[in-house]
């Protein structure tokens, strides 16, 4: 399923198979970076685009010369185990760190000293990995803050109530409530956001995230806490989010079983390093992620213990 | 045909709650008017004298005042959620805005009148009340801008005593103002006294209302008419703002900066705005009490303690409530002017006591109880927002889903996630195996043995 998805014209080489985990550690070569190497202009060619990020608190370097891309209209992951820095990066995407080194590029322009908000207008959106809504608005009031960047009224039409910010107030509701649809949560438009479920949050979420109209979603552990029967729903989604809506999608995920059904190139990170990118195939196969995920030891265990269940499965 | 008739009901009661508070508020105020103005003068004094002793029409226009001052707060600290303890400082420069436009106030070489209300050959600056309340909003405005800034990146306590200390900055700049480098800014510590009244133009010149509002017993009068257009125009602005971009991009700031930031909305400025429609009306407020109300300005008049009751205000009314607000201001500023002690003597010619001289002196003390047992008993203030009552009143869901809250939904998912249990073991044990270089079904995945 994900194979017939997949787009390689947009990324360069896969790397090559990982039977030598220092290769893999050492170097920065084509390899490990996967942009650029068809020839086109990373910067061009993806809808966001990390170009060799490292980020230092103090003495600690928790992302190391990191490049990363989102081709237009994909759906790409990055995992990797617990402090590998995913949400370090992820934050330095969306402009809530400041890259130490290195530059951040949306739809081609230079994003790195722009301002979060701004980002978040020029088409970049995120949701949280716990759930930050706006808890005593309601959904569609939540949606609608989001349209914040794209609404033109000023004070003084709000006060008078122009024809014109009647207008666009009436188109945002509308667009917002289309969107609650979309997510599947149309009938809790008046609900203040805490009062919803758990799921239903998480899909509120997204629906403000999409109101930006964003180029790229990015979406920070998006399944956690949804039962399987809504974490199999949401591969779907994310796929007509790609399709109808023309995003691409960035996500984080923990879930093994979701992110490999999911995504079409998956980047692996661990302690802040990139050791491994490439289709689902190449990173279930790679050595230097089994081992970063289960130890070096517990590659015997691992084939030891679940094989059977899956085979069972 | 049942239906109908239900949904008409329910559709005008709709109406009803939606216009209640703000026809409610100018029949009060059409009412105070009238009361004041025919029907009071015309009863015997038994009584009218115990009205006019509970609710002396100035005190009235004290209240109006002080709404003035907590709605403009309001916006800062109950909609964007920013504690602000040092708002005196735009009443203040509101009322010197005054000084410097409605009166003569020291040696100034110049005579200026436009639109005033005053006699031509008065010497000195004389504009237009309504001109001057702009001018102020927009200093005010300005002013707010300037103390916002730097404090913007500061959050919560840090935020609370740097504004403090703004507050306190702009009364010292106003006690030393006869000699800033030289020059006399403000008059110093006596300030500028007799500040031109407002004036009642075509209903003056028609001799319906008298031509100025000064101190006397029916200017006072007319007074209430002006003072409650202005709370009028606060409270219209306040409600319309609310329900705007702008206004939900306050609420989300207060909910959460970090997501609302990242949500498009521009923190910096929607901060600054808030602190800039605060101080406007805090502007205003201060014309009207230098205007209408003190006929002075003097740095003494605006110290902490002011600031620290319209705050009371905001807190008691509830907090982000228009209406919650300005009832709260209606109360402190009655109990702060005339209340307290009118109670103190209806207590002592219950009790023989002597009160009526020493309760009025205890303001901050009975303030600061009031304050505590609302605290205790109300914390969501007088007429609270509708969010805060949720806040306060009922768990989040998620909250309520934690401690095992057994809603239909809740029990629904349960049974979703019971009866899918082999099928979740299956995948966390595939996901396992997809890391442990395995295939997992479903994908396809050639099976590679090697290690």
């Amino acid at each position: 399923m994900s194979e017939s998805l997949f787009d390689s014209t947009q990324l360069g080489s896969t790397p090559d198979s990982s039977d030598s985990p220092d290769a893999e550690r050492q170097g920065h070569g084509p390899g490990i970076h996967p942009v650029g190497a068809d020839g086109r202009d990373p910067v061009e060619a993806n809808v966001l685009y990390a170009d060799h990020i490292t980020i230092r608190f103090g003495g600690l370097v928790a992302v190391n010369d990191v490049s990363f891309a989102i081709p237009p209209k994909s759906v790409v992951s990055l995992i990797g185990p617990n402090g590998a820095g995913k949400t370090t990066f992820f934050n330095v995407l969306t402009g809530l760190y400041e890259a130490t080194e290195g530059a951040v590029y949306l739809d081609g322009k230079d994003v790195t000293a722009i301002k979060p908000h701004k980002r978040a207008a020029m088409g970049m959106a995120r949701t949280f990995q716990n759930i930050r809504l706006f808890g005593l608005m309601t959904a569609e009031e939540n949606v609608m803050v989001a349209m914040t960047p794209h609404l033109r009224a000023g004070v003084f039409s709000t006060i008078i109530r122009t024809p014109g910010q009647r207008r666009e107030e009436r188109q945002a509701r509308e667009t917002a409530r289309e969107l609650l649809e979309y997510v599947g949560i149309g009938k809790s438009e008046g609900e203040l956001a805490r009062s919803l479920s758990y799921g239903d949050q998480r899909r509120l979420e997204i629906a403000r995230a999409m109101a930006l109209r964003p180029k790229v979603l990015l979406l920070d552990e998006p399944t956690a806490g949804m039962n399987p029967q809504e974490s199999a729903n949401f591969n779907e989604f994310v796929y007509r989010v790609r399709d109808e809506r023309g995003m691409s999608v960035l996500l984080i995920e923990h879930d093994m079983s979701v992110i490999m059904k999911i995504s079409e190139r998956i980047t692996v990170l661990d302690r802040g390093t990139m050791i491994a990118e490439g289709t689902p195939d190449d990173i279930r196969n790679n050595q230097t992620v089994i081992e970063a995920y289960l130890g070096k030891t517990g590659t015997r265990e691992g084939k030891r213990n679940p094989p059977t269940n899956a085979g069972e499965a | 045909m049942a239906i109908t008739a239900a949904s008409g009901t329910s559709s005008s009661r709709a109406t009803f709650d939606r216009f209640k508070w703000p026809v409610g508020y100018v029949v009060v105020i059409l009412f105070l008017f009238f009361l004041y103005h025919s029907i009071l003068p015309s009863l015997v004094r038994s009584v009218s004298a115990p009205v006019i002793a509970w609710l002396p029409v100035a005190t009235i226009n004290e209240c109006l005042m002080w709404a003035i001052l907590a709605l403009g707060l309001n916006v800062v600290v109950g909609y964007a959620g920013l504690l602000d303890l040092g708002y005196v400082a735009y009443w203040a420069l509101g009322g010197y805005t005054a000084g410097w436009l409605m009166a003569f106030p020291f040696n100034w070489e110049w005579d200026f009148h436009l639109f005033s209300p005053v006699k031509v050959t008065l010497p000195g600056t004389h504009i237009n009340f309504w001109l001057v309340c702009i001018a102020a909003g927009v200093l005010c405005a300005l002013l707010g801008i300037i103390i916002g800034a730097p404090t913007l990146r500061l959050r919560g306590d840090y935020l609370a005593l740097v504004t403090l200390g703004f507050g306190e900055v702009i009364t010292q700049f106003f006690r030393n103002s006869n000699n800033i480098a030289g020059a006399n800014v403000a008059n110093g510590d006596p300030g500028i006294s007799s500040i031109d009244p407002a004036g009642t133009g075509p209903l003056g010149a028609a001799g319906i209302a008298p031509k100025l509002l000064t101190n006397s017993a029916v200017g006072n009068v007319w007074k209430i008419l002006v003072l409650g257009l202005l709370v009028g125009i606060c409270i219209f602005v306040s409600l319309r703002i609310r329900e705007g971009r702008l206004g939900r991009s306050w609420l989300a700031i207060r909910e959460d900066e970090l997501a609302a930031s990242m949500m498009g909305v521009p923190l910096v400025r929607t901060k600054l705005l808030a602190y800039a429609v605060g101080a406007f009306f805090g502007g205003i407020g201060g014309v009207a009490n230098a205007s209408l109300i003190t006929t002075a300005v003097s740095p003494s008049g605006f110290d902490f303690g002011k600031s620290v009751l319209v705050l009371l205000m905001v807190v008691l009314g509830g907090m982000g409530n228009v209406w919650g607000v300005t009832v709260g201001a209606f109360l402190l500023s009655w109990l702060n002017s005339n209340g307290l002690k009118q109670i103190g003597v209806q207590i002592d010619s219950w009790f023989g006591t002597d009160l009526q001289a020493t309760l009025p002196r205890y303001n901050y003390i009975i303030l600061g109880l009031l304050l505590v047992l609302m605290m205790l008993f109300r914390r969501e203030g007088l007429i609270p927002e509708s969010r805060t009552r949720a806040l306060l009143k009922t768990p989040s869901r998620t909250e309520a889903e934690s401690l095992g809250a057994e809603s239909l939904e809740a029990e629904a998912e349960t049974e979703a996630i019971e009866n899918a249990d082999p099928e979740e073991d299956a995948k966390i044990a595939a996901s396992a195996a997809a890391m442990a270089g395995s295939g997992a079904p479903g994908l396809d995945a050639p099976r590679r043995e090697e290690q």
